[in-house]
């Protein structure tokens, strides 16, 4: 087979069009009734009485869980909020839980409950906590790296620029709200969660009710969209197990819109300042890149947002400092691309004032500064090939016809602007473990417990086990999503494919030698007395190499053998040592054409070309779209998405899908996507490096440079709306 | 009390500096216990919280209406969906969108916000799309409902499911019913002539022709937030040329 690459359809296809993919929220069972949570309305402080007498004479109310009356769960984390204390660290913060036989009851009865605070002076200006602020790390590595003399370099340097960037609170806003059903039955616990991560949410919930891991299992067979907000475990999960140990019946909560904005985190608000020094030809010789990012009182995280200033460019000189700012709202989290959206969108827009500064092309700048090796490390990358992106990008979208000056080019009463960047993510790989079963029907189940969360893993594990065991990818059912199957790592950090495609093609060829393995000893094979090397099996046959018309039905082999399913199981250690010899990253280049009305202020993004350096793409299609979900993304950030904070009361504003602007339709122009294609094999054995992010970074940059080409005006703090053009 | 805002203390002198008392917000129309202190205390709250006339009207409105004892009354109705006929006795304030996924389980129909801004609930109801979020279900006694689930004739895919998969317009797959169900609605829309936002002769009359552009706003009411949208548009499109 050689299904590996081709575009072919999403296997889930027919059952998402049709409605009959089964998300989270959408299992039945007897005795289901509906939880809803209460949230604080003070930043902090700590309740001082909460009057739940109504809610519970409420009709179908079944049980209120207060921080009176919780279960106690001696191993709860403070980042949780499991009702285990009075304390209220943000607004938005989970305070009560409501349990009713119908979901309109349950509703109500939350409503009902009256809370009395006592307020404590919220931290919430986030500027005013710089003093206080404290350093970081990100996924285990050092928020401040530093390389060669910044100082001196930036002193003796030609040219120089010295801006600050910022951006905004995001909230992830997948369409499918964050669900979980949980049941006990006794100690063992189910838990249906849209989640990314559910062995980890296993290992988390075993641990919080002090049960064995083997006592809980996680099931997620569709995620309908995470991008980050479902890695981590938040506290509704948890909540609504407690709530079904205390009315011994299976428990449902699904969070409303406005609960999508706090408890279940966001992509923390930015302060970036970048000074850039190059000579005058426009060779770098320095960079600092000063971060600031906000997170809560309760659990630290980083928003990464120097570190692809660590790969980027060749540099001398490179200085990347974070530090986080403890504020009274929700912890962030992992937001697309985390750290790297926000980076690059700071010094991809630097390198564009360089460039104009310079009197330079912006893609000529960035060709000049271009590394064949990580400029920290010296280490060569597995595979890199940006030179054939920028060339190919630019050349699809007809980059020499730009002309340099802004507002130089027009349609009609439009301003037309043309920007580039950039684009980079981290290649990513985790252990991971994957069964593949032949079984007496003469199908094929390939395994692992990982996530579909769209970006087409079902179809890819099929692909993935096509290719190894030649087998049609008709033949082949795929599962996932249950913490009974091998385990696989979080959906997360577009590392899911370099991860599990190598556990498959593992179990596979184990599962391959086993069955031929069999088939020679077994004396009613036509295969009988061969050695392994000279049988093959083949689209479901097993045959002699010399003789293949000599062939057995694999299920008819099976049959005969017992009836029993043959199975490969592997897990598979990606190497660690390959760090030490390589740097791995994905880059691109993406280029942006805006209109801007110049009375009224509106921006368009009316075509987009980016090409990747992806490695191996393993589905045409597939990869298309995660591309252009990227980019729609990318475009969010640069135009639209914008979390308002009351700065008294610490609650996002827009906390609805109506006024926190998400990119519609009618935003998104035409898209050119391509990938170059290379496998890079340094990484995993089909050469794929993931692509659920780099999409976004780099984007918001090509937009916002493209928009001051447009109208000479130089926007940094995004979103880049028509009030911020006209002002 | 330390907070950055003094408005609070000083708009209601005598409120209990220490404490605050809050209201869920959506409890303040019915409820209607609330104490002199109580009452005094929501004022200081909201005064300090978002000093919006507004809010302080809805608080005293608390105040003079008489307690008001919330009871759901049950209703029944006959819910006609993909031909089928239901009868349903709920609480009057079930949503179409809940009536489906919660009590007749077809969840093929999505809850993205339920305050009709995503369009992921989209169902036809007589033909047209609707955000059957908005809409409670015992106003529907006769209507012909029509979900995702009912599109295809069995095995039989609808054209747009089937260019749906085609163009990969989607990802996640949770606001795609929605999408292929608004589609739906727009392909007879465009057929009988109604103009949109974008169509550039409104005086013409007959068939819509539908450009990228066109498509893209009128499929503007579905959020997907994998960004699916160039995939869509080309679904639309092609479903647009076999129908
Ligand atoms: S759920 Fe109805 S419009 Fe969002
Ligand atoms: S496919 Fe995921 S939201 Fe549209």
């Amino acid at each position: 087979m050689n299904t590996i690459g081709k575009p072919i359809s999403r296997v889930d296809g027919k059952l998402k069009v049709t409605g009959s993919a089964r998300y989270s929220a959408e299992f039945d069972m007897p005795g289901l009734c509906y939880a809803v949570l209460v949230q604080s309305t003070i930043p902090a402080g700590r309740i001082a009485g909460m009057d739940d007498s109504l809610a519970r004479k409420a009709a179908g109310v079944l049980a209120v869980l207060t921080p009176e009356n919780a279960q106690r769960l001696p191993g709860a984390e403070k980042r949780l909020s499991l009702l285990q204390d009075n304390q209220v660290y943000y607004n938005g913060q989970p305070v009560a839980v409501v349990v009713a036989e119908k979901l309109e009851e349950a509703h109500h009865a939350a409503s009902l409950i009256k809370i009395r605070y006592s307020v404590s002076a919220p931290k919430l200006d986030f500027v005013a906590g710089f003093p206080s602020s404290h350093p970081g790390n990100h996924n285990g590595e050092p928020g401040d790296m530093s390389w060669g003399d910044v100082d001196g370099a930036l002193k003796d340097s030609d040219i120089k620029i010295d801006q600050v960037y910022t951006t905004p609170i995001h909230h992830h806003n997948p369409m499918e709200p964050h669900a979980a059903i949980a049941q006990w039955n006794g100690d063992e616990l189910t838990v249906h969660e849209s989640a990314q991560d559910i062995s980890g949410h296993r290992a988390k919930l075993a641990k919080l009710f002090g049960v064995q891991e083997s006592n809980v299992r996680l099931i997620c067979l569709f995620v309908g969209g995470g991008f980050g907000c479902k890695g981590p475990l938040w506290s509704h999960v948890p909540l609504a197990a407690m709530a079904a140990r205390q009315v011994n019946r299976p428990v449902k909560i699904v969070l409303e819109r406005p609960q999508m904005f706090g408890p279940v985190g966001a992509r923390p608000r930015t302060h970036q300042r970048l000074t850039v020094g190059a000579t005058r030809e426009g060779k770098l010789t320095a960079i600092r890149h000063e971060v600031h990012a906000h997170t809560s009182v309760i659990e630290d995280y980083l928003e990464s947002s120097a570190f692809p200033t660590r790969v980027m460019y060749g540099c001398p000189n490179v200085s990347t400092i974070h530090r986080i700012v403890d504020l009274n709202l929700g912890t962030p989290t992992y937001t697309r691309a985390p750290g790297v959206a926000t980076g690059t969108y700071a010094l991809e827009v630097a390198m564009d004032e360089l460039a104009y500064k310079l009197n330079m092309d912006p893609l000529q700048l960035r060709l000049l500064n271009y590394t064949e090796n990580d400029p920290q490390t010296k280490l060569p990358f597995t595979g890199k090939h940006l030179r054939d992106c920028y060339t190919r990008a630019a050349e699809r979208f007809g980059w020499s016809n730009r002309t340099r000056e802004p507002r130089s080019m027009r349609d009609g009463s439009q301003l037309i602007g043309w920007g580039v960047a950039t684009e980079t993510y981290p290649a990513n790989r985790r252990p991971a473990s994957a069964l593949v079963r032949f079984k007496p029907d003469g199908r094929v189940l390939v395994a692992t417990g990982t996530h579909e969360i769209g970006n087409g893993i079902y179809t890819i594990m099929i692909q993935t086990a096509a290719d190894a065991l030649n087998v049609s990818p008709d033949l082949i059912d795929a599962q996932l999503g249950d913490t009974a199957l091998p385990p696989a790592p979080i959906t997360a950090g577009s590392m899911t494919v370099a991860s599990v495609t190598p556990a498959i093609q593992t179990a596979a060829e184990r599962v391959r030698t086993r069955l031929l393995q069999m088939a020679v000893a077994d004396s009613g094979s036509p295969v009988h007395d061969a050695s392994v090397d000279e049988v093959d099996f083949k689209d479901g046959l097993i045959f002699r190499k010399l003789s293949p018309n000599r062939s057995e039905k694999l299920g008819d082999f099976i049959a005969r053998n017992g009836g029993q399913p043959i199975e490969g199981i592997a897990h598979v250690e990606p190497d660690e040592t390959l760090k030490q010899k390589f740097a791995s990253h994905s880059f691109g280049a993406v280029f942006a054409e805006v209109s801007v009305d110049p009375d009224l202020g509106p921006t368009r993004v009316r075509r987009v070309t980016a090409v990747y350096d992806v490695g191996k793409v393993l589905n045409e299609k597939t990869a298309r779209s995660q591309f252009i979900g990227g980019i729609v993304w990318g475009i969010g950030l640069a135009l639209h998405e914008d979390s308002h904070m009351d700065a008294r009361t610490g609650r996002i504003v827009n906390e609805n899908l109506a006024d926190y602007h998400v990119p519609v339709n009618a935003d998104i122009g035409e898209i050119d996507v391509s990938a170059i294609d290379i496998a890079d094999t340094h990484l995993n054995p089909l050469g794929a490096r993931g692509i659920g992010e780099i999409g976004i970074t780099g984007t918001a940059a090509a937009v916002a440079n493209a928009i001051y080409h447009a109208t000479g005006k130089r926007i940094r703090d995004l979103p880049i709306t028509p009030q911020k053009l006209i002002a | 009390m330390t907070t950055e805002n003094s408005s609070r203390t000083s708009t209601v002198p005598e409120t209990d500096s220490e404490e605050y008392s809050s209201v869920n917000p959506a409890t303040d129309m019915i409820d209607c216990k609330l104490s002199r202190r109580d009452f005094v205390k929501t004022v200081g709250y909201f005064t300090g919280a978002g000093a919006l006339g507004l809010q302080l009207i809805s608080v005293e409105t608390i105040v003079e209406c008489a307690p008001l004892e919330f009871s759901a009354s049950a209703h029944t109705v006959e819910l006609t969906v993909n031909g089928l006929v239901h009868k349903l006795t709920m609480d009057t304030r079930v949503t179409l969108l809940d009536a489906l996924r919660e009590y007749l389980k077809l969840t093929g129909t999505k809850k993205g916000c339920d305050h009709g801004q995503c369009g992921a609930c989209t169902v036809l109801v007589n033909g047209r799309r609707i955000n059957s979020c908005l809409s409670l279900a015992v106003t529907h006694q006769g209507d012909q409902i029509t979900t995702i689930e009912g599109l295809s004739g069995g095995e039989e895919l609808h054209p747009l499911q089937t260019a749906f998969i085609e163009h990969d317009g989607f990802q996640c797959g949770y606001c795609t019913p929605g999408q292929i169900c608004s589609a739906v609605a727009l392909l007879e829309e465009a057929r009988r002539g109604d103009a949109s936002f974008v169509t550039p002769d409104l005086a013409h009359t007959g068939r819509v022709e539908l450009t990228p552009e066109e498509i893209r706003e009128r499929m503007s009411g579905n959020v997907c937030r994998c960004g699916a949208y160039p995939g869509i548009v080309q679904a639309v499109q092609t479903a647009s040329r076999t129908l």
